[in-house]
């Protein structure tokens, strides 16, 4: 190997580029520009402002960002369910007045005042609600005509009663508190916000209210399809809005005291920025209280920032007005682009070595012949998608289909057929355990058991999470075929943790460890990932000494062995190495052998270019996925091999127009029965040889079962 | 040959009735005659030449930025920077005509600075893909921003000397104010424009469907550009209509409500806002309705408060019947449109 080959082989083994796709897959990815923003924003301005760190800033920026905060926090609950409020900056205005009126003039207690504002922003927001909720009205425009109506109102009443304000003061000490007191050297408004953001993060990530915002924001068409009440759930957020809008009116109140006749205006347009700054997509489905936050902070150290360095009010517009356009440029950017990006760096193949294949010269066991060309057919025109096939102990035939159903066929011509089961998914491998009951591997699901009766259960759709994994790899996505060791716990592989079922030519070109072999203990009903990094893992089989299980890993073209008790216990071995085509499943052989199908053959052009990974991320990258390189299902084959690892003889169908391609197989009473997802029949092939009273249960579970 | 189906159901009464089309065109046209009686049984002063003169020369800048308006809104679209841009763009050619330039030179020095700034606005909507009212509200408080960093004053004032500006300010032709003969002249253009023109018929498909429209070939992105320069250019006209009224401009206008009663003159006559219908016709007639209903609040003399609570009261029930009559279907709308 040259010195050049083994650095590539280096930087494929350590450098893991299959992160940054994950990474970029992540929920918290897009915070991270607004977030980035705001630490170098405190920075610049933590060094050219004297005293930016110093209490007096900190506490006056805490009492302005409770404030905003709860304004943002109500135009976020209205952005996520899909509209607008742009009326905040005169709802705002008209509950300092309620607030003032009635604390200062009226000399009202504090629930009493608190109430009265609350109810006048809950009469703003109604109207919203009503104009937008129920008569659905285009949001924007609509908040924009109620922001004048809003302020036109302040505008005649705020003149009649401002010299009252003035001369007045409040008489209620738990309001004073709230302005002005302090909590551990934390101002009281500001604690009281922080309950209010965690109560609204609660609602709005964990509650159903919340979930239904999201939902009407994110798909309305859907929401409504799945019953949920829109009109009503786009009402609620603008009324919600307006109350908490006045919330922060009435804390404004409380800490300054007074107003002036522009109170309030321009709020909806620092409101606006910091929401959409944070990260809260317009357009809705998207967002969060720590975004809002983060908005919320980097507007107020922005402009208070400005107003220390004695920048004029315009210059101060004018930066807020580019800052919004900015930020509304790089949302709409990152959300139309992020899945392209996230698309065309998510494949990230690594460099493979493949072993020269097995000869299928004449001669060799692995001899191409015509011995699938005259078999028996099953199901022809029935079956769709039958990956595995399986026989209880009445001869019953069972496969899989790919409407998620399991099918049951009824001896003896196997003609007549019922749906034994509805699972859903893509149902792959099965077994019987001991007790009878069917256990199914289902792809986008995870393990299933089904009872003689045809009731399904799902057995385990977790594992345990992997340390390192970057994304949080315990669901399952591709549970593949499973098989049963004889203390009854269940071993099943996975195929690939990055990539569904039907992207399974995106894993072969990445050909990387991505899949895993995973134990499900039914006794305690622990779930474990047996073996990690295995590529492509794919039919299991308990070997016939008891003391291991075989199984295949299909782009790495290899069967292994595991031993899970004995003297070996935890070694993985070797069985076979360099298989001519991509292996699927193995089932016990009659005769103490085992069957293992190829479900197709390798070529010389993708075998080369695993040795490429340059190459096949370019393919991935620029050209369609219908030109790519992929694995070729068009040839399979079936083989026998022993324990140890020797090829005896291979089945083959050359002209490829029954049996293409082959997934599965299984000996029952001196018939073989063949099955390939991809095919439209079953075929069954008498076994001059074997065993007639051969029948798989019986291997695993005597007789007796 | 009469199927028994359709037999029996004319026999039922079944036959298809034409419905009675009423279009919220004519509805204002009605309205609007309905005032003008009003106004002028009640109030004395209302027919009076002077008032009329006076009505239509306030409508004139009104109509000359709606029908900018009207142009992007066909277009699917929202100008909110039109009276920055009509304040700015004036303000600054007089700035720059008090540094010595002559004043024509300087108008034609805003028209290209104007000129410039539409084509911004338009390039943030159709290639940035910024959502057209987020651009133009973020945009208009900018250019406002920068017009004051530059401007030292409120008011400016045009050179008292220059010959077309007080012809346009005061001068007539045929007893019609040059004022309203600049509105009638844009209108009419612009009329010209949209319905006889290939660009024009490209701006309704454009507004009508822009994926569809784009998926045809159409230019979309420059026609959507080109609607920014048209109204920013319309807006400049409307400054220049203004200018020539009161001797100068004062930038404080962009704080009042004037965009607010441009749009309520566009969704009164009856363009939809979801593009591709209405026309300058439209615009006339709605017009029409707010110049009326302003003047006679002015003579009943309503504070300008109440006025624009009135106004705003009107132009949200023009909205919820728009939204009653043409609503929005939960299979059919789309997320995200705001």
């Amino acid at each position: 190997m040259s010195m050049a080959e083994s650095l590539v082989r280096w930087r494929y083994r350590f450098l893991p580029d299959h992160v940054v796709g994950e990474l970029l897959s992540k929920k918290w990815i897009d915070s991270v520009i607004p977030f980035t923003a705001l630490v170098l924003l405190l920075a610049i301005f933590g060094s050219i402002v004297p005293g930016f760190f110093g209490l007096a800033t900190l506490t006056n920026l805490s009492g302005q960002v409770a404030e905003l905060g709860l304004v943002v926090l109500g135009l976020t609950i209205v952005i996520v369910s899909g509209g607008i409020d742009l009326s905040i900056g005169s709802t705002f205005a008209l509950a300092v007045l309620a607030t003032l009126y009635g604390m200062n003039v009226g000399q009202w207690s504090f629930g009493t005042g608190l109430a009265a504002t609350l109810a006048v922003g809950a009469a703003c927001g109604f109207i919203n609600a009503v104009m937008i909720g129920i008569l659905r009205m285009r949001a924007f425009l609509t908040t924009l005509v109620t922001l004048i109506i809003f302020r036109s109102a302040f505008e005649i009443l705020f003149p009649k009663v401002s010299t009252a304000l003035v001369t007045s003061s409040p008489d209620s000490p738990v309001y004073d508190y709230l302005g002005l007191g302090q909590i551990a050297g934390i101002p009281a408004s500001f604690v009281f916000f922080v309950v209010m953001a965690v109560i609204l993060h609660i609602i709005l990530s964990r509650g159903r209210y919340g979930w239904r915002l999201f939902a009407v924001g994110g798909a309305r068409r859907s929401a409504y399809n799945a019953g949920i009440n829109v009109r009503l759930t786009v009402f609620s957020a603008y009324v919600v809005c307006s109350v908490l809008v006045a919330l922060a009116a009435f804390l404004f109140c409380a800490r300054i005291g007074s107003a002036a006749s522009d109170v309030g205006s321009g709020l909806e347009l620092q409101a606006l920025t910091a929401t959409v700054l944070g990260g809260i997509s317009l357009g809705g489905g998207r967002g969060s209280v720590a975004k809002a936050l983060m908005g919320v902070v980097f507007v107020l150290v922005l402009s208070n920032g400005l107003l220390t360095l004695a920048v004029p009010g315009p210059v101060n517009d004018l930066t807020l007005g580019f800052v919004l356009l900015a930020s509304v440029f790089l949302d709409v950017r990152w959300t139309k682009n992020r899945h392209k990006i996230l698309r065309s760096v998510y494949i990230s193949p690594t460099l493979v070595k493949m072993p020269d294949p097995v000869s299928t010269e004449p001669g060799t066991p692995m001899a191409v012949n015509d011995r699938l060309k005259d078999v028996g057919v099953i199901g022809l025109g029935v079956l769709d998608g039958a990956e595995d096939v399986i026989f209880d102990g009445e001869d019953r035939l069972y496969t899989g289909s790919r409407q998620g159903e399991i099918l049951r066929f009824y001896p003896p011509d196997y003609t007549r057929w019922k749906v034994f089961a509805h699972i859903g998914g893509a149902p792959l491998g099965m077994a019987f355990d001991r007790q009878g009951n069917l256990i199914v591997c289902v792809a986008g699901m995870g393990l299933y058991q089904v009872s003689p009766a045809g009731e399904a259960k799902l057995l385990t759709a977790e594992t345990n999470r992997s340390l390192t994994s970057v994304v949080d790899d315990s669901p399952m996505k591709l549970a593949d075929d499973c098989d049963i060791l004889p203390d009854g716990r269940i071993v099943f592989s996975e195929a690939t943790v990055r990539f569904e079922m039907h992207d399974w030519y995106a894993d072969a070109l990445e050909s990387r460890g991505n899949g895993r072999i995973i134990t499900y203990d039914p006794s305690s009903g622990v779930t474990r990932t047996l073996i990690s990094n295995l590529v492509f893992p794919n039919g299991v089989c308990t070997a016939f000494d008891g003391q291991s299980v075989l199984f295949a890993e299909s782009w790495a073209c290899r069967i292994n062995r595991y031993y899970f008790a004995g003297p070996k216990a935890g070694r993985l071995e070797r069985v076979i190495e360099g298989l001519p085509g991509y292996p699927d499943n193995i089932n016990r052989a009659s005769d103490g052998t085992y069957w293992l199908a190829l479900m197709g053959m390798r070529t010389p052009a993708l075998d080369l270019s695993l040795e490429m990974p340059g190459f096949r991320r370019r393919m991935a990258r620029r050209i369609s996925e219908d030109a790519w390189l992929m694995p070729n299902l068009n040839t399979g084959c079936v083989l026998r091999f022993n324990e140890k690892g020797e090829i005896l003889e291979s089945l083959w169908d050359q002209t490829g127009e029954k049996h293409p391609m082959i997934t599965s197989m299984r000996e029952h009473k001196g018939v073989l029965y063949l099955c390939g997802i991809f095919n439209n029949r079953m075929g069954t092939l008498d076994l001059p040889n074997a065993d007639k009273n051969w029948f798989s249960s019986h291997s695993y579970w005597g007789k007796s079962a | 040959m009469v199927s028994a189906n359709q037999r029996a159901a004319a026999m039922r009464g079944g036959m298809p009735r034409k419905p009675i089309k009423i279009s919220q065109e004519k509805v204002v046209i009605g309205i609007s005659v309905v005032l003008f009686s009003i106004f002028s049984i009640v109030l004395d002063k209302f027919l009076s030449e002077g008032n009329i003169i006076a009505l239509l020369k306030n409508v004139s800048i009104l109509g000359t930025l709606a029908v900018g308006m009207g142009l992007v809104v066909v277009g699917r679209g929202i100008d909110l920077t039109m009276v920055a841009v009509m304040v700015v763009g004036v303000a600054f050619s007089i700035w720059v005509s008090s540094l010595g330039i002559d004043f024509t030179v300087a108008v034609l020095i805003g028209a290209v600075l104007v000129a410039l700034i539409g084509l911004f606005t338009g390039l943030m909507i159709a290639f940035a893909e910024i959502p057209p009212i987020f651009a133009t509200l973020a945009i208009a408080s900018s250019i406002y921003g920068s017009g004051r960093i530059i401007f030292p004053s409120d008011v400016l004032y045009a050179p008292n000397n220059i010959g077309w500006l007080k012809w346009v300010g005061s001068g007539a032709l045929f007893g019609i104010p040059a004022s309203v003969l600049i509105f009638g002249i844009v209108s009419v253009t612009m009329g010209l424009f949209l319905r006889k023109t290939r660009f024009g018929r490209l701006v309704y498909a454009t507004g009508d469907n822009p994926n569809a429209a784009r998926n045809m070939g159409l230019p979309t992105r420059p026609i959507i550009v080109t609607q920014y320069i048209i109204s920013a250019l319309i807006a400049f006209i409307a400054g220049l209509i203004m200018t020539g009224l009161v001797t100068g401009i004062n930038t404080r206008i962009y704080n009042s409500s004037l965009i607010y009663d441009v749009l309520l003159v566009v969704v009164l006559g009856g363009i939809g806002l979801s593009g591709g219908q209405g026309g300058v016709r439209n615009v006339i007639v709605g017009t029409i309705l707010v110049g009326i209903l302003t003047n006679g609040m002015t003579i009943l003399n309503v504070s300008y408060t109440n006025q624009n609570l009135i106004k705003s009261v009107i132009l949200l029930t023009a909205l919820a019947i728009d939204a009653i009559i043409n609503p929005r279907d939960e299979q059919t709308s789309q997320t995200g449109d705001i």
